[in-house]
């Protein structure tokens, strides 16, 4: 491009970058780098800190805590991922067909991604309660007497996930459908031609097509699952007796309840370190896949 | 395929759709027939789904537990006022990275794009304690400024300025444009689908945001909706019907812009799907 050149041009690029440029800096880049700083001491915000080398670090890999919710965030992916790819494709195929009503479906599924999690996990708080909640009402015109989900030893992380699944399902779902939309009309009426069944064509021409968009989901999914915190935070605040506990909630009481600064940074790098490498391993593995040629 | 095989496979699509839509958007119905019950009613077995009296009082008793309208009121002047200026900032950077080249702007870009990738878990503990040296505790600022600067939504921006043809651009430097005036009426009326979708996006994070608010504001008069509501139910955790309210209200204000621009909501996400 052309345009100005010399010192009104640099004054241009200056003013412009500037604003962003400061942002990074400050709320990105400085505290990045001081957490990590922060991590190799056991400030508390009270006294002078002192350097204690990977001390943090061994202590939360080694930590009950930490361990179990690590553990848990295993559970809640595995119970997670598969429910929610299942229940999008399906619903993502059904939105995919040629008939009327469509967009006001996809309208009204989109609506649990928009709302806050503090909202829906009160809600959803309610409807798992134990005397008042309609989830056992439900239950109990079959026959079946629900536990007291919440509170419930074994029933906490299974509620923690069906929520999520319920609340992250639109959003799955119109990434699914969007990707199944790129997909070229000529595959299927070859098929047709061929006479391939429907589950056929889902089988060999829609889920290999679709998997750059599976991949997305997946990476994301994890990503997200790491990080997850408002809805524990809300409806369990980690119980009982720590079976929904998560990493970003036990960073949130070491920094901000315990004043143990070094710990939480130490685990808030430990958790983006899994991040970087279940990114960087998906992304490994989805040469041999994810099939980006239609 | 048989036209009677067609229409009942249709039939049978919209049942699935059916119930998967009543399961998604029912709690949504509860929590507003929740709001109108009495505290009775509430807890009422067999329950009510329609409230027998419409009991419209609770949103003003609300505000005998918290001031829901004064979180409502923050909650809108932080998504609002962080929306704006992440648009502006983002969309000057965005200029400068799609159309002036300068020597060691792709180095920058590219230190745009790491921080892409930092969780905010990282850089929380030590932004609180910067933020603490400066006082911005418990201030509208505090809550505001770390929202404003987003390196995705730079992105974004970047990569649709970049289909503008430059030769538009040269046309109105011909004319005499500065730069300033080329970034106003030429590169912004024809990002606006792009800015449309980052404002609705930046809109709906700001407006739902949950850990940072949490960490900076402990004064009940600057809290935003969703740290008020989860402050509210740690103490009122059974009060189901003002819990209720309180939902509505944080739920009807990002529910009308959805309403009206679902569009852009859909498209945003797609966006970031597909090409991400």
């Amino acid at each position: 491009m052309i345009g100005h050149n010399g010192y009104r041009k640099a004054l241009v690029v200056i003013g412009f970058l500037l604003p962003s440029l400061l942002g990074l800096l400050l709320f990105q880049f400085i505290p990045m780098l001081s957490s990590l700083a922060i991590s190799f001491t056991d400030w508390d915000l009270l006294t002078k800190a002192s350097f204690v080398g990977w001390d943090n670090y061994r202590f939360a890999l080694h930590d009950e805590q930490s361990l179990k919710s690590l553990s848990n965030i295993f559970l809640y992916i595995a119970g997670y991922l598969p429910s929610v790819l299942v229940l999008g494709l399906l619903l993502a195929s059904l939105l995919n067909r040629k008939m009327r009503g469509v967009k006001f479906y996809r309208t009204m599924v989109f609506i649990p991604v928009i709302t806050s999690w503090v909202a829906v996990s009160i809600v959803w708080r309610w409807l798992l309660n134990g005397q008042s909640g309609l989830v056992n009402y439900l239950l109990s015109l079959i026959g079946i007497q629900g536990p007291v989900w919440l509170q419930d030893f074994f029933w906490a992380m299974p509620a923690i996930i069906g929520v999520s699944v319920w609340k992250d399902l639109g959003y799955v779902t119109i990434i699914l459908l969007a990707g199944m939309q790129d997909i070229s009309e000529d595959y299927y009426e070859a098929a047709i031609i061929d006479g391939a069944s429907a589950w056929q064509k889902f089988r060999r021409i829609t889920l290999p097509l679709l998997t750059p968009s599976l991949f997305f989901v997946i990476i994301m999914s994890l990503i997200n699952g790491f990080q997850l915190f408002d809805q524990v935070m809300v409806m369990t605040n980690g119980g009982p007796a720590g079976q929904t506990s998560t990493l970003v909630q036990q960073i949130y009481m070491n920094a901000f309840q315990s004043n143990k600064m070094g710990i939480a940074s130490a685990q808030s790098w430990i958790l983006f370190l899994i991040i970087f490498l279940v990114t960087a391993v998906q992304q490994l593995l989805q040469k041999r896949w994810v099939i980006y040629d239609r | 395929m048989t036209d009677k095989h067609m229409r009942l496979k249709n039939s049978l699509s919209h049942i699935i759709l059916l119930i998967a839509t009543v399961i998604l958007i029912f709690p949504f119905l509860w929590m507003l027939s929740g709001s109108l019950k009495n505290s009775l009613e509430v807890v009422k077995m067999p329950p009510d789904l329609i409230p027998q009296v419409f009991r419209l009082s609770n949103y003003v008793e609300i505000t005998k537990y918290f001031p829901i309208y004064t979180f409502l009121g923050n909650s809108i002047l932080v998504a609002v006022v962080t929306t704006v200026a992440q648009l502006l900032v983002c969309a000057m950077a965005a200029f400068i990275f799609a159309k002036v080249p300068f020597k060691g702007r792709d180095a920058i870009f590219f230190c745009f794009l790491i921080t892409m990738m930092i969780p905010t878990q990282v850089t929380m503990t030590p932004l609180f304690i910067v933020f603490q040296q400066l006082h911005l505790i418990n201030t509208y600022a505090g809550l505001i400024l770390p929202g404003i600067f987003s390196a995705y939504g730079t992105f974004l921006l970047r990569q649709h300025i970049m289909t503008i043809p430059d030769a538009l651009l040269e046309a109105a430097f011909m004319d005499g444009a500065s730069h300033f005036r080329v970034f106003r009426s030429v590169v912004l009326p024809l990002t606006k689908p792009a800015l449309a979708t980052l404002s609705i996006f930046s809109f709906m994070a700001s407006w739902n945001n949950f850990l940072w608010p949490l960490i900076v504001t402990s004064d009940t008069g600057l809290m935003t909706l969703p740290i008020g509501l989860s402050k509210l139910q740690g103490r009122w955790a059974t009060e189901w019907n003002i819990l209720m309210a309180g939902n509505v209200v944080s739920f009807i204000p990002i529910f009308l812009v959805y309403l009206f621009a679902s569009r852009y909501f859909i498209k945003g996400v797609t966006m970031s799907g597909v090409k991400g």
